[in-house]
């Protein structure tokens, strides 16, 4: 492939992954009303188009016109700035994600991904802890006292939370002596016993790191029941409190768009990632893992959800008991117990 | 073990909100409801915009003794009074309601001007969409709060001379 194609078709597929991502994060704040709606006996949207479909479209309308107001005692460099880090992080590690398979047209192929890194994981996990500037800049630059408690709350939160949920990972990476997410997909295909998937979270006790990962990434994702930085009841709106019109949508993209990102590493990591039945013409072939793939990112966020609708939130010494007594002791205790496995396996 | 009741407690309350997803919604589905209300339950006292009655011969209850007005406490009801004669008979008593006018960008739907009635004439109906862009359309004219005459006395002389003749409309829907 000469200089000129992969510019090309980089170029599309970055375009390609960017509109999905940002059609897929509005449409997930769709989803979250309509399913937290019914879990309450409500009907979440119905007014714009049918069943509320056409709501992101006129939220976002919505953000793009309302009055874009900058309170004065704000520093504004950063104050500007911290938005803008948020969504770039959020965007940017779904770069190395693969979606699918490979896509070939005659002789042409390409994998269903922007770029195949072979420490993809790192590049993620690292995009992913920048993301934590955009909320503490936020919150120190706003010169609010409800901005700062959410920045700082959200700062200690992330930065403690990404311990285990990096820890929870070394159990997979041992498995699949891979930092590559293509590699670590490969390293699940196949059936054990005949008929269970060969997938991470049902080998070696990563069954434990699963959950880890999730509770993790929720704290990381400043979800319910971790969403403590922006606690409605105490703090406002917490680190986004001063923001408005589309510097606040951006806070917004950026927390949908970690989700999904979330949700995606995890379908890669334990669930196999676009494996599933393939079956039809070869270009259906080539299409359906994308599909297996959504299917999976879907659940996720749908359990994103549906916990959204359920558990109340944790009081904040006990959300850092939680991630350092309790979260962190066990991803420890997995990872050797994995090692253990791997090394005393015949 | 509490690790283990905690995750059976949570699991318990992750079962619960799953079922009632599928449960039927408790909000009403208002304008997207079936019926004429679309959607829209009401409890027989609601108090919405108001209803002037008739009585069973079909003339006008009020006999425009000002009381509802002398009620209200948001003095929003606008009462001109006028004689009954042989030939405009418009209520039983000797005095009717000329013009009869509530301001809806004051009432407060207290429901005292139905309390004070003593000929049970206005009442709270059912109406509730009333939102306009234009306040003065919320100025309610007699025409617009007469419940319609009922059916039985369509062809009734005394109703049809004296109340067309006296300027209102033949046919009034009931609550607007």
């Amino acid at each position: 492939m000469n200089i000129t194609t992969f510019i090309i078709v980089s170029v599309i597929k970055t375009a390609l992954v960017l509109f999905v991502l940002l059609t897929a994060v509005a449409y997930t704040v769709w989803l979250e009303r309509k399913v937290v709606g019914h879990m309450q006996n409500r009907w979440g949207p119905t007014r714009v188009g049918p069943f509320g479909l056409l709501q992101p479209a006129a939220d976002g309308i919505k953000f793009l016109f309302k009055e874009d107001l900058t309170p004065p005692h704000v520093y504004k460099p950063l104050y500007i700035a911290a938005p803008m880090l948020a969504v770039i992080f959020a965007v940017t590690s779904i770069a190395v994600i693969p979606f699918g398979n490979w896509f070939s047209v005659g002789n042409f192929r390409t994998p269903f991904q922007i770029t195949d890194v072979n420490i993809g994981l790192l590049v993620v996990l690292g995009i992913t802890s920048l993301g934590v500037y955009g909320v503490a800049l936020s919150g120190w630059s706003s010169n609010s006292k409800y901005s700062l408690l959410g920045g700082l709350r959200a700062s200690a939160q992330m930065v403690s939370y990404e311990i285990a949920l990096g820890l929870s990972l070394v159990g997979v990476l041992i498995l699949a002596g891979t930092f590559s997410l293509r590699g670590i997909v490969e390293a699940q295909a196949g059936h054990f016993w005949g008929f269970i998937p060969n997938w991470f979270i049902f080998r070696g006790g990563q069954f434990v790191a699963f959950f880890i990962y999730l509770t993790a990434a929720y704290a990381e994702t400043n979800r319910i029941p971790f969403d403590l930085p922006e606690a409605e009841t105490e703090l406002v709106a917490g680190y986004h409190t001063e923001y408005s019109a589309m510097k606040f949508a951006m806070f917004f993209m950026a927390e949908y768009a970690n989700m999904i990102t979330v949700a995606c590493l995890a379908s890669l990591l334990f669930l196999g990632g676009w494996s599933g039945p393939l079956f039809g013409p070869s270009w259906l072939q080539q299409l359906l893992p994308l599909l297996w793939f959504f299917l999976r990112v879907f659940g996720f966020l749908f359990v994103y959800i549906w916990v959204r609708g359920t558990l109340p939130r944790f009081r904040y010494d006990q959300l850092m008991a939680f991630g350092w007594k309790f979260l962190l002791p066990l991803a420890i205790a997995n990872l050797v117990v994995t090692a253990l496995v791997v090394v005393l396996k015949p | 073990m509490p690790i283990l009741k905690n995750i059976a407690a949570i699991a318990k309350g992750m079962s619960i909100t799953f079922m009632e997803m599928f449960q039927p919604t408790t909000v009403e589905n208002y304008p997207d409801g079936p019926g004429p209300l679309r959607g829209a339950k009401f409890q027989e006292r609601y108090r919405g915009v108001h209803v002037l009655q008739r009585d069973e011969n079909g003339l006008e209850k009020c006999v425009a003794c000002f009381l509802c007005a002398a009620n209200c406490p948001a003095n929003c009801i606008y009462i001109e009074a006028a004689e009954n004669t042989a030939e405009n008979r418009i209520s039983g008593a000797e005095r009717y309601a000329k013009v009869y006018n509530i301001d809806y960008n004051r009432c407060i739907f207290c429901g005292y001007c139905v309390e004070a009635c003593p000929t049970d004439a206005i009442t709270h109906g059912h109406g509730f969409e009333i939102a306009t862009f234009n306040a003065t359309n919320l100025i309610y004219r007699k025409e617009q709060l007469l419940a319609a005459r009922p059916a039985h006395l369509g062809a009734n002389p005394v109703f049809n001379s004296a109340e067309v003749a006296g300027g209102a409309p033949a046919e009034v829907a009931p609550g607007e």
